[in-house]
Parts: structure tokens; sequence; C-alpha cells
């Protein structure tokens, strides 16, 4: 990739992390660690990878997302929002009584939502349906989703992902955010979900293990989900992340899973991001 | 009345389906391993290319149906009420009702009547679990004549329905100039003493109770109530203003069916006294559908019985 490519991402990235900040904090609740974890997956994902249209969010032969681990709902509001979708000024209304951003994502109320989410475990099994109809109806087009790895405890994603493989949805491509943290601590410690990769594989996926905050590496994840579509299976990407990313509290503890940044919290972390745009746009020099 | 010839409901609901999918093609259908039972599996037969066997695995199923729906497929989910309706309840709540996505929940083998199977597999909590989720649709035929006429209904409404098909085989009841409307009821026998409002299997039994009772000098009007919800508030009012005395029969818990959409309308509406026919409070057990049928006082002299006992309170 190149580098001023990067670093527009890279940009566009920032944004969404302060958006996702912003949001919350006005909100008073919400869940920024998952969000700030999912940033890059979903920058590279709207601005590179699935061809939807702004303009025409219900258009029918689009591509589909769907946001199993629903409670990121803050990183796909910015992201769509940014995209277009709706307006960025709108993002600061989240979770407040008459927006139209509800607290976990709802297909009905909000452009560029495909599914309802936030009941863990259940996204996962509307992208599948998503897949096998696209696929009845004779449409070339491809589904995402992005699961959390605290999520997968949920037996409906194994019923899911047996049903991926039978029905061979090799228009299927599931990411893991694999942050290794839950709501009541380390994903290892609460309920251990490792060996990911064993375990997609024995499901009958084509795995992926990678970096979740590099472009790079999340451009080569997409070419390989692209490459698997000539075969029959559906195609799993685990991304390595870090909860909380890009705001140093932030990072690595379960307790910003699902608490928003009081005003001061959101002063420093918003400094923080400032900083890292200096140094991004200090680069292109 | 003659009793011409029994047809199970699930098997009118597996004709139908494939009769609908010769002529749409958005119709597909799903089931959990039991396609043989549900009748779904007719569907199969004829159109393979549009019918996934999810295995068993209910939730999943639900959330597949819902991601069909989002692309303009029309899904007929199937399986026992049990799995239907009480496994995935959930998933039905915030997958297909919350989105209110048209998802067509066809359970077969509801109620008290699936027999031998035990306690595990006789529903009687589906009613109740499928009212409590926001514009969902809940029917119950009570025949095949009007199973074929719900299937058909409910592929032209778009929206979320429950449907609860039975096991065994049943009297035809209506002729083939039924006509069968979401959200009404229908008075199959009038009557003015004690309204008796039945839905599903048991209204042939409110049927020949009305014979017993009109022996007895006792006249009463037989309401059919195909659509539990929404109810048909107008003739369930007009039932109480005209009758004085209202019996339910449902072959479910009295709790949350059938019974108490009957009293919560009437009580803000036009109260009088309803007893409620149905299983009270307690799981059944293995026996054959005639002997459970006895048991839980769901026969038509059963029906006819507590009808009377009732009246002189």
């Amino acid at each position: 990739m190149l580098q001023e490519e990067k670093k527009q991402l890279e940009i566009f990235a920032l944004n969404v992390r302060e958006d996702i900040v912003k949001s919350t904090t006005a909100a008073g609740s919400g869940h920024p660690g998952g969000s700030l974890a999912a940033a890059d997956y979903l920058t590279y994902l709207y601005e590179k990878e699935i061809k939807v249209d702004p303009k025409n969010p219900e258009k029918f032969d689009r591509d589909r997302f769907v946001l199993s681990k629903g409670h990121s709902a803050p990183a796909l509001y910015s992201v769509l929002a940014r995209e277009g979708f709706f307006p960025v000024e709108d993002l600061i209304t989240l979770r407040k009584k008459t927006s139209y951003l509800q607290g976990h994502p709802c297909m009905n109320s909000t452009p560029g939502i495909d599914m309802s989410t936030g009941s863990l475990g259940q996204g996962i099994s509307a992208a599948c349906g998503m897949a096998k109809g696209a696929k009845v109806l004779g449409l070339d087009i491809n589904v995402y989703a992005l699961l959390g790895d605290g999520e997968i405890a949920e037996g409906e994603v194994w019923e899911a992902m047996l049903f991926a493989a039978h029905y061979k949805l090799n228009n299927l491509c599931i990411a893991v955010d694999v942050n290794g943290l839950q709501i009541d601590g380390k994903t290892s410690d609460v309920m251990n979900t490792e060996p990911l990769d064993k375990k997609f594989e024995a499901f009958g996926c084509k795995v992926i293990k990678i970096d979740g905050h590099n472009f790079d590496e999340l451009e080569k994840a997409f070419n390989f989900f692209h490459e698997n579509k000539s075969g029959t299976q559906p195609t799993v990407i685990l991304l390595k992340t870090i909860k909380g990313k890009g705001v140093s509290f932030m990072e690595n503890v379960a307790g910003w899973h699902g608490k928003a940044a009081k005003p001061d919290e959101c002063e420093k972390a918003l400094a923080e991001l400032e900083n890292a745009r200096k140094s991004i746009l200090g680069n292109r020099e | 009345m003659a009793e011409i010839k029994k047809i199970a409901t699930r098997e009118s609901y597996g004709a139908t389906l494939v009769e609908l999918g010769r002529i749409d093609k958005k119709i597909v259908v799903l089931d959990a391993d039991l396609a043989g039972s549900t009748k779904s599996g007719m569907f199969g037969k004829e159109f393979p290319e549009r019918f996934f066997n999810c295995g068993i695995a209910e939730q999943n199923m639900i959330g597949v149906a819902a991601g069909l729906a989002t692309m303009g497929l029309i899904p007929f989910v199937s399986t026992f009420a049990m799995f239907a309706a009480c496994r995935p309840y959930e998933q039905i709540r915030n997958s297909v009702g919350y989105p209110h996505l048209n998802v067509k929940i066809c359970a077969s083998h509801g109620g008290i009547s699936v027999g031998a199977d035990g306690a595990s597999h006789q529903c009687c909590e589906d009613f109740a679990l499928m009212r409590t989720i926001p514009k969902m649709l809940v029917m119950c035929p009570s025949d095949d004549i009007e199973a074929r006429q719900m299937v058909k209904a409910v592929h032209e409404y778009d929206g979320p329905v429950y449907i609860r098909f039975a096991r065994s085989a049943t009297p035809v009841y209506h002729d083939e100039n039924y006509k069968f409307e979401i959200g009404k009821g229908e008075i199959v026998v009038d009557g003015s003493d004690v309204a008796i409002i039945a839905t599903g299997i048991v209204l042939p039994e409110a049927v020949k109770a009305a014979a017993i009772l009109k022996d007895k000098g006792i006249s009463a009007r037989i309401i059919n109530m195909g659509t539990i919800k929404p109810l048909d508030a107008e003739i369930t009012i007009k039932a109480a203003q005209e009758c004085k005395k209202i019996v339910t029969v449902e072959e479910h818990t009295i709790f949350g069916g059938l019974g108490e959409a009957v009293c919560g309308v009437l009580s803000e509406n036009y109260p009088v006294p309803v007893k409620r026919i149905g299983i009270n409070d307690v799981f059944g057990f293995s026996a054959s559908m005639d002997e459970l049928m006895e048991y839980f006082g769901l026969w038509a002299v059963n029906i006819a019985d507590t009808t009377e006992k009732f009246l002189q309170k």
C-alpha cells in the first residue's frame, strides 16, 4: 500500500476514534473499548473493501455488513457518517431520546445499517442468511461480519459456523476482534475461547491471523478472502487488536468495555489523538 | 354436522407451502431436522434449491431466516413449537421482532395433543411468548381449511408471524366457502347464554359442547379465534355484551394465551366473568392424545361440564 494512502486511512481512523470518545462521553454511556479496537478494521472495510452507496443505502445489490458485536456501534456510526450516510454532527446524539443512533445498531433507524444487532451471537446467523440469500438470488455480493472474541462463547456462533461451511458460503467474510478482554476481565480467564484459528479451521473455514491495526495486513487479509472465493469455504480474519487502542489510559483495560470517559478524561483522550494526528501529518513532509 | 374427514393441520401447511412455492419464487423454507414431521419437507422435495435444513440448531435457524428476509426473500421456518417458540425466543425477539422482518415461524406439534412424547415436547407456552413480542402476529388454525387459508394470508402479509399447527389429525370443520381473515374471529354457532371462545383444534370440541349444552337448555355462542394476536376485540366485546359470560378454550397454559388476551380486552372495555379452560400451572405427561385431552378438560363433555358449572356460579 502506498504511504500516502496509508496516511489517509490512519487519519480517517483517528477521526473515528475521536468520534467514538466524543459521542460516548456526550451520551454518558456506551462501549469505547471495543469500538476503538475495531476502528481500523471498519475504516479499511468502508474505505477500501465494501461496495455500498451512501446516496442509496438500500441499493439491492450492495455488499452487506453485520456488526455482530453490536456494542461497537459508536465506531460503525462514525464510519458510516464519514462515508456520507448521515451527518457527522449527528454522532453526538448517540443514545439520546429521539436520536436515530440507538445504543446498539437498529436497521430501521439508521441509514447504512444492514441488520439490527446487540444481543451477542445473533448477527453472525443473519450474515449467514444474507450470504445464503445472495446465492439463492444469484447476486454476486459479499457479506462481511465482525464478531468479538468474547461473543464467540455464544453457542449460536458455532451453529452459524456449521451452517456457513455446510452451505459453502464462500461469499462470507467473518472478522473476529481478538482483543482478549471482555466485561469481567481477560477472555482467557472468563471463558477461554482460544485457539481460535484451530477452532475456525476445524469448522471448515479458511483462516488468516493479522494485526488488526495494520492497514497493510488488513489489505492482505481481504485479498486472502477474494482468493478464497474461488473455493467453497467461508473466510475468517482473526484481528489481533488492543481494546481501547489509541487512548493510552483505555488500552488493555477491561473496565473501559462499557464505560464512557468523563469530560476531563475525554479531553485527555482527544489531546492524545490530536498528538497522534500531528505525528502522522508531520511524517508527511 | 357430519365429520367427513380428519386431517392434521401440519399436512395442510406442507401442501399449501408447495402450492405457494410454485407461484412465488421468493419463498424459502427452513427446518431443523424435523422436515418429515413438520411437513416442510414436502416443499423441500419439490424445491430443494429453496429448502435449507439447518440441522438441530434452532437459534441459528431463526437468525438465518432473518438474514434471508433482509434480502427480500420470504422465509417460512418450521420445527416443533417447543423449539420454534421457546428455545429461540430471544432470537425471535431481537433478530426478527425488533427489526420487524418478514419471517413466518410455522410450528407443528403445539399443545398437549402431542401426546406420548411427554412434557418435554408438549409446548403449552408458545402463544404467551409470541404475544409479548411487539407487532408479532399469533395464530392457530382450527382445521385443514382454515390452516390452508391462514398460510396464504400470512404469505400476503409483510411482517413477522407465528402460527401453531397440530400434530394429530382433527376433523375438517369448515367448508370450502370459509374465508379466513387475519385478526377476525368467526361466530360458528350463535347463542346468548354464554360465549365459548376457542382456538385451534379444540374448536370442534367447543361446537360439540354447544350441542350438549343445548340439550340442557343452555344457548352457547361458539367463536373461533384463529388469530390470537391481534385479538378480534369487536367480536369479543359483543359476545360479552350479549352473552354476559365468557369461556375460553385453548390447548395452552391459562397464563398469557387466548384466555388472558380475552380477559385483557374485556377488563378494559366490558368486564364480565371469564372462565379460562387450559393447562393450569402444570406440565403434561406421556399419554395418548385422547387421554391427555380428557385429563386437561379439553373434550366436548369436559367443556360443556365446566361451562355449566361456571354458569351456575
